[in-house]
C-alpha cells in the first residue's frame, strides 16, 4: 500500500535509531576489549582498530582471579534470583488471593524498606552481619540481596497474580483440588512469564551490585565480580583492555539467562481461560 | 446424587447483608432455576452450595450432612461458570480430566470417562486443541464436559449459556435438558433468561433483594404469582398493572370502570389494590367493546404484535397474534377477562380469594 509506506519507513528508522544508540556501548565495550595495548591510545578514536587481538580475554581467564569472581556472582546471583523469587511468589499470591488485617501495614512496610538510599544502610548491616561472621561471605551477600529484593519482586509477582482470573483456582477446588494445589498446578504455570521477569529482573539486580559487594567483601576470595572489575584499576593505570574483555564475558551469563527465559517473558499464557 | 438443604442461610460482607434467611429444600434430581434481577444474590447463593464463599447464619446440608465448614474439594459438587474458567494450558482433554486426576482415578478409567462426555457434547475432534483455539460455544461445551465427567452429587450451573449467541443458546439449553432427563442429576441453575427459566425448570426460585419471593413450579409462578415482583419479572414482555380499589367482588379502577372479580377477595372493601394483567390476555375488540386507549407504538415481533398504548395516560402493553393489529388505528379498545386478572394488595401481596 502507497500510503503506509512512509509511516513504516519512519517507524522501522525510528526503532533502528533506537537499537543503535541502546547496543552502541556494548558494541565499544567488544571493540575496546579486541584492541591491542598500543593500538588503544595511539590510533585516536576508530570504529574498529587496525588489528585485533584476544590476548585480553586469555590473559583474563588464565591469569587473573576473574574466574573466582565469575563463579562467586554466578552463586551469588542465582541464589538470590531462586530464593526471592520463590519468596515473592509466595507472599506475592497472598497479597493478590487473600485479604487479612494486617495487609494494608504489611504493604506499607515494604514500601517503606525502598525508600531509603542504600548507602544509608551500608554502616548498620555492616554492624549486624559481623558477629554474625557473614562480613566476607557470600552467604552475607545473598541474605542483604535478598532482603533488598523481596519487596519489589513481591508486587511484581503481586500484579502477574492479579491478572489470572480467580474463577480458575475456584474451578480447580471443585474439581478436587486443595489450595495449594490448586496454586501449584493452575495458577503457578500460568505465571511463568511473571517468575521469568522476576527471576530475570532479580538476577541483574544482583549481578551488577556493586554498593554492597565492596563494603561487605575485602580480599578476593569472595568478590563479585563488579568488585573485580576494580582489580584492574591500579593507582597509575587503567587496563582497560582486560577490563573491557572481563566485562564482555560477565554479560554471557546475563544474555544466556534472558535467551533462556525469554519465550515465556513474551508469551501470553493464560489466553483462552475465560470467554472472549 | 443428592437432595440440598438450605436452612436459614445468611450471608453478610462486612455490615452488608446479602442473603436473608434463605430457605430451600431442593430433592435428589431435581432441576431448580434461581432467577432475580442482577444483584439479588443468585450468585452468591450458588457459590455457598459450592463452598467457595463462607456461609454468615444458617444451615447447609447436602444428603443430609452439614457442609457449612466443608472445603470445596470435599463437597463433590460441579460447577459451570459464566467465565467457563478453562485452564488454558491443558487441552480439552486435560481440562475434563482434571478433576479425576485429582481423585486418583485409573488411567483406563479417565480416558473412558472422558471419551463418553466428549462424544456426548460433540467434543472429540477438539480433544487435543488448547482452550485458547476454541470458539465461545466450544468453550462452553468444555465447560459443561468437565463438570459431567464425574458423577458429582449436584451441578450448580452460573449463566453458563449467557455469552453464546442466541441460535446456540437455543441448542444448548435443549441439550442440558436432554443431558438431565439421562442423568437425573440435582441441579441448580442461575440464569436471567426468562425461556431458559420456563423451560429448563421443575422448579423456579424468585430472588428480590437477597429474599426468596417465590419457590414453585414455572407454571405456577406464572399464573399465580405470589407477589407484585414476581408478577412483573416472570413473563415477556411484563405484566401490566393499574391502580384500583376493592369494593363487593369488584375492583374499580381510576376513571371509574368497575370490573367484575371471579371470587370475592379476602380484603376489606374500599382497599386500595393494583390489579394486573399480562400483555397476552387482553383482549381487542371493536367500537363499544371495552376501554378505548390510544396506540403509541407498534412493535412487530414476526411471531407476534406488541402494542403500545395509553390508557388514561398509563402505559400499558398488549401481545397479539392478529396481524389485523399492525394497521390499528390512532385507538383501540381493550377489555380484561376477569379470570386473568391478579390482584396485589397495598403491601404488594397477592390477594386471595375470601
Ligand atoms: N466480595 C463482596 N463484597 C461485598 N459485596 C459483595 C461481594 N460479592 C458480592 N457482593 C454483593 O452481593 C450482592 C449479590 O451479588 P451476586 O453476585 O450474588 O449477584 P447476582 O444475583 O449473581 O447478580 P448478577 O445477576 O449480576 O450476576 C450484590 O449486591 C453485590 O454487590
Ligand atoms: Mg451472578
Amino acid at each position: 500500500m502507497k500510503t503506509s509506506l512512509l509511516p513504516t519507513i519512519a517507524h522501522r528508522l525510528a526503532i533502528l535509531a533506537y537499537v543503535i544508540f541502546a547496543l552502541f556501548p556494548l558494541y565499544w565495550l567488544f571493540k575496546v576489549s579486541l584492541t591491542p595495548n598500543d593500538l588503544l591510545y595511539s590510533e585516536g578514536v576508530r570504529m574498529w582498530p587496525s588489528r585485533t587481538t584476544w590476548e585480553h580475554y586469555s590473559f583474563v581467564l588464565q591469569h587473573s582471579a576473574f574466574p573466582t569472581f565469575f563463579k562467586n556472582s554466578l552463586i551469588v546471583s542465582g541464589s538470590t534470583a531462586i530464593i526471592v523469587t520463590i519468596c515473592a511468589s509466595l507472599s506475592g499470591y497472598a497479597l493478590s488471593r487473600f485479604s487479612f488485617r494486617a495487609k494494608y501495614w504489611i504493604v506499607g512496610l515494604m514500601l517503606l524498606t525502598q525508600m531509603f538510599p542504600l548507602v544509608m544502610l551500608v554502616a548498620p548491616i555492616f554492624k549486624i552481619l559481623t558477629p554474625l561472621g557473614l562480613t566476607n561471605s557470600l552467604t552475607g551477600l545473598i541474605v542483604v540481596y535478598t532482603a533488598f529484593n523481596v519487596p519489589f519482586a513481591t508486587f511484581l509477582m503481586q500484579s502477574f497474580f492479579d491478572g489470572i482470573p480467580k474463577d480458575l483456582e475456584e474451578a480447580a477446588m471443585i474439581d478436587g483440588a486443595t489450595k495449594f494445589t490448586a496454586f501449584r498446578e493452575i495458577i503457578l504455570p500460568l505465571t511463568l512469564p511473571g517468575i521469568a521477569a522476576t527471576l530475570g529482573f532479580v538476577f541483574t539486580a544482583a549481578w551488577s551490585e556493586l554498593l554492597f559487594a565492596l563494603m561487605l567483601i575485602n580480599g578476593n576470595n569472595a568478590a563479585t565480580f563488579p568488585v573485580g572489575l576494580l582489580t584492574f584499576v591500579s593507582k597509575f593505570s587503567v587496563d582497560f583492555g582486560q577490563m573491557m574483555a572481563a566485562g564482555v564475558l560477565a554479560l554471557i551469563p546475563a544474555a544466556l539467562f534472558f535467551l533462556l527465559i525469554q519465550r515465556y517473558l513474551v508469551q501470553g499464557l493464560t489466553a483462552g481461560a475465560v470467554k472472549g | 446424587m443428592a437432595s440440598i438443604d438450605i436452612q436459614n442461610v445468611k450471608k453478610a460482607y462486612g455490615h452488608v447483608q446479602v442473603l436473608h434467611d434463605i430457605d430451600l429444600q431442593i430433592k435428589d434430581g431435581e432441576f431448580v432455576v434461581l432467577v432475580g434481577p442482577s444483584g439479588c444474590g443468585k450468585s452468591t447463593l450458588l457459590r455457598m452450595i459450592a463452598g467457595l464463599e463462607g456461609v454468615t447464619g444458617g444451615e447447609m446440608r447436602i444428603d443430609g450432612k452439614r457442609v457449612n465448614e466443608l472445603h470445596p474439594k470435599d463437597r463433590d459438587i460441579a460447577m459451570v461458570f459464566q467465565s467457563y474458567a478453562l485452564y488454558p494450558h491443558m487441552n480439552v482433554a486435560g481440562n475434563m480430566s482434571y478433576s479425576l486426576k485429582l481423585r486418583k482415578t485409573a488411567k483406563k478409567k479417565i480416558a473412558a470417562a472422558v471419551a463418553s462426555a466428549a462424544s456426548k457434547l460433540g467434543l472429540d475432534p477438539l480433544l487435543d486443541r488448547r482452550p485458547k483455539a476454541l470458539s465461545g460455544g466450544q468453550r462452553q461445551r468444555v465447560a459443561m464436559g468437565r463438570a459431567i465427567v464425574r458423577q458429582p452429587k449436584a451441578f450448580l450451573f452460573d449463566e453458563p449459556l449467557s455469552n453464546l449467541d442466541a441460535r446456540l443458546r437455543e441448542q444448548m439449553r435443549a441439550e442440558i435438558k436432554k443431558m438431565h432427563g439421562d442423568l437425573k442429576a440435582t441441579s441448580i441453575y442461575v440464569t436471567h433468561d426468562q425461556i431458559e427459566a420456563m423451560t429448563l425448570a421443575d422448579r423456579i426460585v424468585a430472588m428480590h433483594g437477597g429474599v426468596v419471593q417465590q419457590v414453585g413450579a414455572p407454571l405456577e409462578l406464572y399464573d399465580r404469582p405470589a407477589n407484585l415482583f414476581v408478577a412483573g419479572f416472570i413473563g415477556s414482555p411484563g405484566m401490566n398493572f393499574l391502580d384500583a380499589t376493592y369494593a363487593n367482588g369488584n375492583v374499580t379502577l381510576k376513571d371509574g370502570t368497575v370490573m367484575a372479580l371471579p371470587a370475592p377477595l379476602a380484603v376489606a372493601d374500599g382497599a386500595k389494590v393494583t390489579v394486573g394483567i399480562r400483555p397476552e390476555h387482553v383482549v381487542m375488540g371493536g367500537e363499544g367493546s371495552g376501554m378505548a386507549a390510544s396506540v403509541d407504538l407498534v412493535e412487530p415481533t414476526g411471531f407476534g404484535i406488541i402494542l403500545h398504548l395509553s390508557l388514561h395516560g398509563l402505559a400499558f402493553k398488549v401481545f397479539t397474534l392478529d396481524r389485523a393489529a399492525l394497521s390499528a388505528g390512532p385507538s383501540v379498545h381493550v377489555s380484561f377477562p376477569a379470570q386473568h386478572l391478579h390482584v396485589f394488595d397495598d403491601k404488594g401481596d397477592r390477594c386471595v380469594a375470601r
